[in-house]
Order: structure tokens, then sequence, then C-alpha cells
């Protein structure tokens, strides 16, 4: 059954998605979302760790549920294994109004000069597929203050020395420090570094009509009860369902976008909430599913010209996928740090990112988030017993002495950390799941215990009389910082869109998502995911009066 | 009789694979969704041991049970073959090296089996079906999850575990704050 023909199909309500829909809608263009999940909010999930985004154990608050979806993981033994969305493997992002940016921890990071031109900066590496972006930083710095002023940003913008030039400042004062960042800070002076406090999509004042954070430990993993934290599902997208022309169509999952023979995109198929398979036709589709469903919506989209999947004619749909290697140190202190004030991570620094001697690339530390009782129970120093008295005495005594520095290390893309399509497993729908295979380039364990060691330092400087390294960068990557797999570039031998997100020989097929991202920077991803929506959709407003998508 | 009993928990198992009939899976006699009686004692013992009672409540007092049995119905309806597999192997493994029930050994005794459970030391013979390994780690997190997850979900009883863990539950400070918050924003939007 076909339905009202429209503009603009955009896939997938989160990070870009929300974004792109409103900036078509509000421009006048006809506009469906597509979602695959729902509305959330906090009074069905309230504080239950258990099904939060940080540990899904007994299923996913924010979605996929455990009962229709399905991904195969290859891990290094080759073997391929079911995982369901519940489990670690599966690389779970979120399936809401919102997605990730309902339940996220909401780092604001732009990314930095060097971030957009890693090739330049550190020259060709073994076994990676790292380039240059085809955009720099000052294309997308006009659309990163947009995001910040749109979605809400608070932040101090002359604390961090590092940041990459800006033309107008945060909107909303920085958060104040908790008893554990006062701490670092000094620290961190001490040893000649520059912290700051960390740039957050939450409200520190009441901004765009919703109240300030009240810094609850419970933040990072929930959606915020009061509403202070600022993602597309309480901006951008009422703003594109107010204007008349934005239609959100909640639990609906896309199956295939339909291409025709003069290499043009027609519409998608879906699955609507009954389960009943539809046809939504539009002038233009916009996949924005994150990296790993985008992928596999592109590869599981085939006719005569793109047999092997949309835009896929040189295998690189799929490819380079990315997420990032965390990495840190934690340490034991004496006296009482916690201070109970959420949601814990507000310090960072950013004089690891770049410019380390022998080493290529880098990342932000930060202080963590708060983490409840029972991940508490896996945060102990090796050779600790697990359970028993021991295991209680440290829960009971250490949970509020224990400080714990990480960050994301800017991961070393390779061309077979990836994915494809299954051959076998199918979804709830009938529809091919995606199969997760490749491993994280070998230089990231490197880059890892480089970022720890500088972890350790700090808080070795700040007291702790235990300390220990909790080095990341190995396995599979992907995961809630999924990027890499439809990367932009001139080149179309070696990318999948345009500088534009245009996919390569489909005028009217975009992408905007982290799946863009030919490297995937030293910082939480959000903000720039953020600012890539709202560039595409730029792009698409300025070209539409044009021939161009029609 | 040993392998008797093994049989009928085998099929028992796999008539309650795929559909859960819940009677039929804990027994006649049973108060629990999932385990029956005997089982239940094997697991409540493991639970304790994981989070033995000191000067705070153990795993007992939490209700662990309650959340593990109830999950095996739930989300956790595919670990039920683990389960059933793994509770007659840890009764065999005790039964043959201390001649009696897991349940009944002395304190100390629980402690060592479980430390050698841990290790992979239990007679491999018992833990053809399932690995004793991952069988030990897998009770340990749900009971971890039982003793310090939401008591939504079955454990956690009164939050005994936030109690322990000196934090504050309800957040007292955050909801007061939120209460002003809805106050100052009626007045500013009226």
């Amino acid at each position: 059954m076909s339905k009202k023909h429209v503009n603009a199909i955009v896939v997938g309500a989160g990070a870009g998605g929300g974004i792109v829909a409103k900036e078509l809608a509000v421009a006048g263009l006809s506009v469906v979302l597509f979602e695959r999940g729902d509305w959330v909010n906090y009074d069905q999930h309230d504080d239950d760790e258990l099904i939060s985004q940080r540990t899904t154990v007994l299923g996913n608050a924010f979605g996929p549920d455990d009962e229709r979806h399905r991904r195969v993981v290859v891990y290094n033994d080759g073997k391929p294994r079911i995982v369901l969305p519940s489990e670690g493997g599966y690389g779970n992002n979120a399936a809401c109004v919102g997605s990730g940016t309902v339940s996220y921890g909401a780092m604001a990071w732009r990314f930095m000069e060097k971030d957009f031109k890693m090739k330049s900066a550190y020259g060709n590496i073994e076994g990676s597929t790292m380039e240059d972006w085809p955009i720099d930083y000052f294309d997308l710095e006009p659309f990163y203050e947009k995001a910040e002023w749109e979605i809400g940003v608070a932040g101090d913008h002359y604390a961090n020395p590092f940041m990459a030039p800006r033309k107008k400042s945060y909107p909303m004062p920085a958060f104040a420090y908790n008893r554990e960042a006062k701490m670092l800070d000094k620290a961190a002076r001490n040893l000649g570094l520059h912290p700051f406090s960390i740039p957050m999509l939450r409200n520190s004042v009441r901004y765009n009509g919703r109240p300030a954070c009240y810094r609850m430990r419970s933040c990072v993993g929930f959606a915020c009860p009061v509403n202070a934290k600022c993602g597309t599902h309480n901006t951008v997208i009422p703003t594109a369902i107010k204007s008349g022309n934005c239609e959100l169509r909640t639990n609906c999952q896309v199956a295939e976008i339909i291409l025709d023979n003069k290499g043009k995109a027609n519409g998608v198929k879906y699955f609507d909430e009954n389960d009943q398979g539809q046809i939504q036709t539009a002038d233009i589709v916009v996949v924005a599913a994150a990296a790993v469903e985008t992928a596999r919506l592109l590869l599981n989209s085939k006719n005569k010209l793109f047999p092997n999947g949309a835009g896929n004619n040189n295998d690189w749909v799929g490819r380079n996928l990315q997420g990032h290697a965390y990495t840190g140190a934690l340490g034991l202190f004496k006296d009482e740090i916690f201070d109970d004030v959420g949601p814990g991570a507000c310090w960072a620094i950013s004089d690891y990112n770049h410019d380390n001697e022998g080493i290529i690339g880098g990342g932000a530390l930060c202080n963590s988030f708060t983490t409840m009782p029972y991940l508490f129970t896996k945060t102990r120093p090796p050779g600790a017993k697990r359970w028993g008295l021991e295991h209680k005495e440290f829960q009971r005594n250490k949970f509020k002495r224990i400080v714990k520095i990480h960050g994301p290390f800017q991961e070393i893309p390779n061309f077979d950390s990836r994915v494809t399509i299954d051959p076998n497993v199918k979804d709830h729908w009938g529809i091919p799941t995606v199969r997760l295979s490749g491993e994280r380039h070998s230089y990231d364990r490197i880059g890892c215990q480089f970022l720890s060691d500088r972890a350790e330092e700090i808080l070795k400087e700040a007291g702790a009389y235990h300390t220990w390294q909790n080095v990341g960068g190995r396995g599979l990557s992907g995961g809630q910082h999924q990027a890499g797999t439809a990367r932009m570039g001139n080149d179309p031998k070696t990318s999948v869109t345009n500088k534009f997100g245009q996919v390569h020989d489909i005028d009217n097929l975009l992408v905007a998502d982290g799946s863009l991202c030919v490297t995937n920077g030293g910082f939480n991803p959000a903000l720039t995911i953020m600012a890539l929506g709202y560039y595409v959709g730029d792009y698409i407003v300025k070209n539409w009066n044009g021939s161009k998508f029609r | 009789m040993n392998s008797t009993r093994r049989e009928f928990i085998h099929k028992l198992s796999l008539a309650c694979g795929s559909i859960m009939f819940i009677p039929a899976c804990s027994g006649y006699n049973s108060v629990w969704r999932f385990f029956n009686e005997e089982e239940a004692k094997t697991i409540v013992a493991f639970a304790e041991q994981i989070i033995p009672k000191d000067q705070d409540p153990g795993a007992t007092d939490a209700n662990v049970i309650n959340f593990i049995d109830k999950q095996l119905v739930g989300p956790y309806t595919r670990f039920q073959e683990e389960y059933r597999k793994g509770i007659p192997a840890i009764k065999m493994s005790s039964q043959r090296i201390l001649r009696k029930a897991f349940s009944d050994l002395e304190w100390d005794e629980q402690t060592h089996f479980m430390e050698q459970m841990e290790s992979g030391y239990l007679p491999e013979e018992y833990w053809e079906e399932v690995d004793q390994k991952s069988f030990f780690r897998m009770v340990m997190e749900h009971s971890m999850q039982g003793f310090y997850g939401s008591p939504r979900h079955g454990g956690n009883k009164n939050y005994i575990s936030f109690k322990m863990m000196k934090l504050d539950y309800p957040h007292v400070i955050g909801q007061n704050r939120y209460e002003s918050k809805c106050t100052n924003t009626k007045k500013q939007e009226s």
C-alpha cells in the first residue's frame, strides 16, 4: 500500500536524523521521519540500573527489544554468534525518539582541527584506512554553533585552551565542579595541565523552556526526570512536528530503500507498528540510523545498478567501523571523595588529544560518570576477589573513595572492522540482519596505554594511595560511539558519500549521522553528529530549488 | 537414581524451553516460578556465599532468589537450560566430594567448594553439559544484579544494598529541588 508522496524521508530520529527532519520541515519541505522505537520517558524506567543504557542485562529501556532484533557477531575465534540487543556484543546505541540523546551523558565536544586532518597530521599508518575528511573544522564550525544554541550547551568557552577557534560563546554557563573534580583540577594544574568543566548538552540554567539540571546520580544511561538534558527528542523533533510539515512515524522498521533503474531513490519499504509492509515514496531519502543500521539499510537496498547495495559498488559501505576504545585508570583514596553530585563527570583535560610525542592522535580524559551499584561490582583492582566478604567490604567502604579518570582514544580506522549482512539470520520482519566482524587496529592498544598512563599520573598527584589501569583498545569496534561506515570523501573509490553526505551515484540519497565520519575524534561524538545533521540539512535546503534532487 | 533424575530434569527443561507453563517448571509443591524447592535451596546457598550477611544484610535477606527466579521466566528464559543443568552438576559434585548436598555443607566447606568451581577444579565428569566456570560466573552476576538492582525486579528488598553503600534512597536532595523547580516553572509561565 502506498502512502501520500512527500518531499523527504528521514530514517532514524536520533542526533542526526532529528535535526535534518527539523531543518527540512521548517524550510517548507514535507517530511516523514521514521523511528523504529517509540517515545520514552523517565517514568517508564525510573532509576532502574538493570535496564539502563549502561547495563542492559534485563533489556533496553531505550530499545531495541530482544524479541524482534538480533545481530551476528564474529569474534576473533572466527565463529559467528547470534547476539541480542541486551547483550554486550550487540553494540547497541538506542532505538527511540531522540535515540542516544535521551539517555546519553551529553558531553558536547567539538572535534579539533586536526581531527579532520588525521592523515596530513600523522601520515600513512600501516593497516589503516585513515584519511583526511573532505571538509575541515571551519566548514562545520557554523553548524557546531547552531547545535550548541538550538539543542543547548552549558560550558565555558575560554576554559579549554586546546579548543578549536569559535565565533560565539556557549548559551549557558558551565556546570560547577563536584568534590572529585575540584580535587582533580588541583592535581592536574600541579602537573601543568589545563583542566576545565566539560561542555554539556544539559541545562545549567533554565533554557529553551526547560528547567536546569538538579544533578542526579542516575543521569547517564537514563532519561532525565525534569527534562534538563537536551536531546533531539525535546528540541528539534517537537519543532519539526509543530511546523506542520513533519510526520513522525514511530514503531516503524525501514527495510529497504527503493532504487530505480536511473540510479535514484524513490522511497522506502517499511513495516508499520502492526508489522504491515508499507511503501513511502519521496523526492529524497536521508538515512540517519547510526553507523551500523545505516550500513545495513544501504547494503539491503539493491537493484541492477547496485547489486551489492546502495552506494556499494566500490565495496566501502560498512567498512571502517569505528567507535571509541575507552581507557583510563582508577585510584583509591583515604577520604570520601564522592559527594553524590551527579552526573559525576564534569572535569576534563584536552591536553592529550594531539601533539603527544610518538603517539598518533590521542583523546580527552574525564572523570567518570557515577557508577551505579551493580556495575560497581565490576570495579575492582586486579587480583581482588569478586565475591564474598571481600566483595561486600569493597562495595561498602570504597564506593565513595574511588576515582576513575578515563577517555575515548581516537581509533585508527581499518578496512576489515566492518558491518556486513549475515547470509542466514533475519530479524522479526524477515529483514537480513547485521554481521559485525573485524578488530580494532593494533595501534589502538598503544594509544590507550599512553592515555591510561597519563590518567594514572593525575590520580597519583591527587593523592591516591593505590592506583591501577584499565587499558582498552582490543576487540570489535562500534558501540554507542559507532562511526565511519559510510564515510565521506572526494574519491568515490575510497568513500561512500561526497562531502555533502550524498551517496556517490545516487544524488537524492543522503546520509546524516556518524557513518559519515572519516575519523572519529578523541571525543564523545554527539555534538559532531548534530553538526553534521545541520550541515547536511543546510545543503539539502539550499539546493532544493535547483534540479539537484528531482 | 541420579541418572533418572537427570533425564527427568532434561525432559523438563525441554518442556519449558519454548513455552512457559509455569507450574510444570517449578513443580506442584514449589513456591517458585521456575525453581523446585531443592534447586532454590542450592541457589540461595550459592548467592549467600556471593554476598554473605555480616553487619549488613546478605543475599538471602535481599531476596536474591526471588530476583533470579523471576528473571528466569522473564528476560532470562534463555538461561533456564543452563540452570537446569548446572544445579544438578553442583549437587553431584558436592555429593561426590563431600557426601552432602551443597546447601547442607558447612559455611567454609561451601566457600572452598565455590572457589574450586570458580577455577574449574570440580570433577569434570559432572560438568560435561555446562561449563563450571561460566556457570559460576553467570550465577554470580545474577546474584549481584538481584542484590544491587532496582527492587522492582524482585531483589534488593527495601533497597538494603543502597543503605549498605550509604546511598540515599530516594535521592532526597534532587527530589526536593525538583519540587522547587516545578514551582518556579509554574510561576514563570503563569
